[in-house]
């Protein structure tokens, strides 16, 4: 933890806030990720991760506060360079959502398409990506012949594709069976350690939370209410902390 | 709650609002359409699948439609003694008006809705987000490319359709009172006149861009998990349909003022 503190870190998020009407679900949230960790942000369904998590790529615009992705405010920065921000970012999406209409190898080539140099080497990057979730074999499938944890799989091959500095989990283990989720959190391990990327976990699952966090965050009411390692807060006698790890 | 009367019906509002957004949305689409990269294999793609899936129902329908007109207005020509005048009475009602009208309502109903049910599920299933989030435009590449589609498209299939409906009316023909095909379609291109098949024509694409454009906007902006999916397709082709109506008005209404001043 120390040693983390005294680098600068990759993401910085400082007195984020985002309202829906009169619903404020961010209400000045601060997150710093440094380089090669892996940062759990837990809370309860609503709590406003999700929100926090698409503010970051910029899905969504926060009412106030500033995001700085590898130096870069992305509340102040033009499409183009968003867009440029946006191939160093891995996205995993809760409900995987992988292109219906294209096929496994569509949907890993698809990031690809808007850089010419990488789409030249399509085929050596897909097979690598599908290689390292395991799934090459399924390479011409359609994503309706892929079961739930297949299509998580090849959702984090395309969301590793371009070999992102930050990769980005949202909630990666829900719908999935405890096998399944298990085997998806050890693959987020390895590809931490095979591609050297920073990881940012949205979850509310404790189980992953505990085998892949570096330091967590405890998202309740906007703002981050304790930030620690798992050990530390799973000994908390605070009764919100308890709550989580019941 | 205090009414005065400048207070107006909250459905009447969403109604404006809803205009207002799809104006907005139109906008995005000419300011995209020309700014680069342009997406031609996607659009390829599109223009294809909407070409070749919708082929066989516009197929079906001009040659009933065709057929049917020829057998209904047969027996009151009859009647009158001016047989003769239906292979020019049918093809002109049928490429001024009927074929453009059906065959777009049947393309409403085949493309429009289909196109918002495709990307309306996409919207809910996070698949267009994951594409923005991978550097590429979707608005550009699920959007412009399918108003342009349909916009291509629909004038083609609904050359097609009249050209298969006169073909049906050919065919009673041929089948009632011994008239040939070389016979009847010499009646049909004699009554035929530039002045019914370029407006006819112009109208199309209007027809088509606004299949296109009502069945993307409301498949790009839905809302409600997979509710909203079937709203969405079925708000499409309620409002194309509507929209077709009108277009047409307007088109026959200007055709109407040309041809008088002429």
């Amino acid at each position: 933890m120390e040693d983390l503190k005294n680098r600068e870190p990759i993401l910085k998020i400082r007195d984020l806030r985002k309202s829906f009407g009169t619903h404020h679900v961010l209400n000045g949230f601060n997150l710093d990720l440094f380089e090669g960790e892996s940062l759990v942000v837990m809370g309860k369904s609503g709590s406003g991760k999700t929100v926090m998590i698409k503010c970051i790529v910029r899905l969504m615009q926060p009412d106030s506060g500033s995001i700085e992705l590898m130096g870069k405010d992305i509340t102040r920065i033009d499409h183009e360079e968003m867009d440029i921000l946006r191939t160093k970012i891995g996205f995993l999406f809760q409900g995987s959502a992988l292109y219906d209409s294209m096929t496994v190898r569509e949907n890993l080539e698809f990031p690809l398409r808007i850089h010419k140099e990488k789409y030249d080497q399509k085929d050596k990057l897909v097979k690598e990506a599908l290689e390292s979730v395991g799934l090459l074999g399924a390479i011409d499938l359609m994503p309706n012949e892929l079961s739930g944890g297949m299509k998580r799989r090849i959702a984090l091959a395309r969301a590793i594709i371009l070999h992102p500095k930050i990769i980005i989990y949202d909630e990666p283990t829900t719908g999935l069976d405890p096998i399944t989720a298990k085997e998806i959190v050890e693959l987020m391990k390895e590809i931490q350690i095979k591609y050297g990327s920073s990881s940012l976990i949205i979850t509310h699952d404790v189980d992953c939370a505990r085998v892949i966090s570096n330091r967590m965050i405890l998202l309740i009411e906007g703002v981050n209410y304790v930030e620690g390692t798992f050990k530390e807060l799973v000994s908390s006698e605070d009764k919100k902390i308890k709550a989580f790890f019941k | 709650m205090r009414l005065s009367i400048f207070t107006v019906p909250s459905k009447i509002e969403a109604f404006f609002i809803e205009i207002g957004e799809l104006s907005l949305f139109a906008a995005r689409f000419f300011k995209e359409t020309f700014s680069r990269p342009f997406e031609f294999k996607e659009l390829l793609r599109q223009c294809y699948n909407m070409g070749n899936r919708s082929l066989l129902l516009v197929s079906v329908t001009g040659f009933i439609l065709g057929l049917v007109f020829t057998l209904q207005s047969r027996p009151t020509l009859l009647d009158l003694g001016v047989e003769s005048w239906i292979p020019s009475m049918v093809s002109i009602s049928i490429v001024r008006e009927i074929g453009p009208v059906i065959i777009a309502l049947i393309c409403v109903g085949r493309i429009s809705s289909g196109i918002g049910a495709e990307l309306g599920s996409m919207r809910v299933t996070e698949q267009i987000d994951a594409m923005e989030v991978s550097g590429t435009n979707p608005f550009k590449y699920l959007v412009v490319t399918r108003i342009l589609a349909t916009t291509l498209m629909v004038p083609l299939l609904i050359i097609f359709g009249d050209a298969i409906a006169l073909l049906g009316s050919a065919i009673v023909e041929y089948l009632k009172s011994d008239m040939s095909f070389l016979l009847y379609f010499n009646k049909v291109f004699n009554a035929l006149e530039f002045s019914d098949i370029f407006p006819a024509i112009i109208k199309t694409f209007f027809f088509g861009f606004a299949i296109g454009l009502v069945g993307t906007f409301k498949g790009y902006y839905c809302k409600n998990g997979t509710v909203g999916v079937g709203e969405a397709s079925n708000t499409a082709v309620v409002y194309t349909s509507m929209l077709v109506f009108i277009i047409d008005f307007i088109a026959v209404f200007v055709t109407d003022i040309f041809s008088s001043i002429s």
